[in-house]
């Protein structure tokens, strides 16, 4: 594996990694912002940020914690949101499960929403990448993400204030994720799976422990299989 | 909030150890082995399966809105959806998205 090519990788991880620090970072801030004003300490907002590393679950935990939930419907909770990443793990072991375990396990730690979906779309696009090179395209879409979550974090929390909610940013995430979603939608199986995604999430939204979510993407998923199998080619 | 730091401190690492698990769990326990076919077909759908469900509620109801249904909000993420399928681009899906939420939240006040 000449170096020239797992180089040209990273550059190309990094290149279609940079967008997405226009989600991460109002994302970060205003994680920053909200556990700071729930009463945690600044190291406690960066634990969070640092060692958890996951948005959804980490406002869900700072949500219920500042109810004052049980410590084990805050675990529950936050662990039910992050779920989908073990699918996230299994869909790109295809891709990197033939590289060394301790890549493996960096990746691993650098698994999120826009990590995974950059890579996803990437691997899939050019099935005659090497593993090396996939790695190698992995760590630069990384390395722009990792800094601006962390140190956008940091920024929020010294900050302290509230953007003042005409920005609206309650709805940065939505946006966000279905901006993502939509250009996958390019087969009948991809928008039945969509469709009923939305459709289960509605109708089970009032489950708690994020149960809906839970049961709307395995449903999803199944739907969406069934029908590239019907159909016999994807 | 009543949490000591002990107690903030278990949430915290537990969470970090959980969730490395699951983000682990099938590129660490799987490692070179070819996952079975019925297996892949149904990770395909992984993305498209769950942000739209991760989504969805937040759309139609906001917590911002006290859980009203918003027209802003709800053209916001038509749109979006409708430029990212058209323009097959994330970026052009966030940008789209934006302006109709501002502009709509502007005129509608």
């Amino acid at each position: 594996m000449p170096a020239s090519t797992r180089k040209s990788a990273y550059l190309t991880g990094l290149r279609q990694g940079a967008p997405f620090l226009l989600i991460l970072v109002p994302f970060a801030l205003l994680f920053g912002v909200v556990a700071t004003e729930a009463g945690f300490s600044l190291l406690e907002v960066m634990g969070f940020s640092m060692v958890v590393l996951a948005g959804a679950a980490q406002f869900s935990a700072v949500q219920l914690m500042a109810e004052n939930a049980h410590t084990l419907v805050v675990i529950a909770t936050a662990l039910a949101v992050n779920m989908r990443m073990a699918m996230y793990s299994a869909s790109l072991t295809p891709y990197l499960g033939a590289a060394p375990l301790w890549q493996r396990a960096l990746v691993a730690y650098g698994l999120f929403d826009q990590t995974y979906a950059v890579a996803h779309a990437r691997f899939e696009a050019r099935p005659e990448m090497t593993v090396p090179e996939r790695i190698a395209f992995f760590a630069g879409a990384v390395t722009p993400m990792l800094p601006a979550w962390y140190g956008m974090t940091l920024v929020g929390a010294v900050a302290g204030r509230s953007i003042p909610p005409e920005f609206a940013l309650d709805f940065a995430l939505p946006i966000t994720f279905l901006a993502m979603v939509a250009p996958a939608l390019r087969t009948p199986a991809h928008v039945a799976a969509a469709g009923t995604s939305v459709a289960l999430a509605l109708v089970f939204a009032g489950l708690p422990f994020n149960l809906g979510l839970m049961i709307a993407a395995v449903a999803a998923m199944v739907v969406g299989a069934e029908i590239e199998r019907r159909m016999g080619a994807r | 909030m009543s949490w000591s730091t002990a107690g903030i401190w278990a949430i915290i690492v537990t969470l970090g150890i959980g969730t490395f698990l699951m983000r682990f769990s099938f590129l660490g326990a799987m490692g070179g082995r070819r996952l079975p076919d019925w297996l892949q077909r149904h990770l395909r759908y992984t993305p498209v399966a769950v942000l739209p469900a991760l989504v969805a509620p937040a759309v139609v109801w906001p917590p911002a809105t006290g859980g009203d249904p918003d027209p802003a909000r709800l053209a916001a993420a038509i749109v979006t959806v409708a430029v990212g399928w058209w323009r097959k681009s994330v970026l052009a899906a966030i940008g789209a998205g934006a302006v109709t939420l501002y502009t709509l939240l502007f005129l509608l006040g």
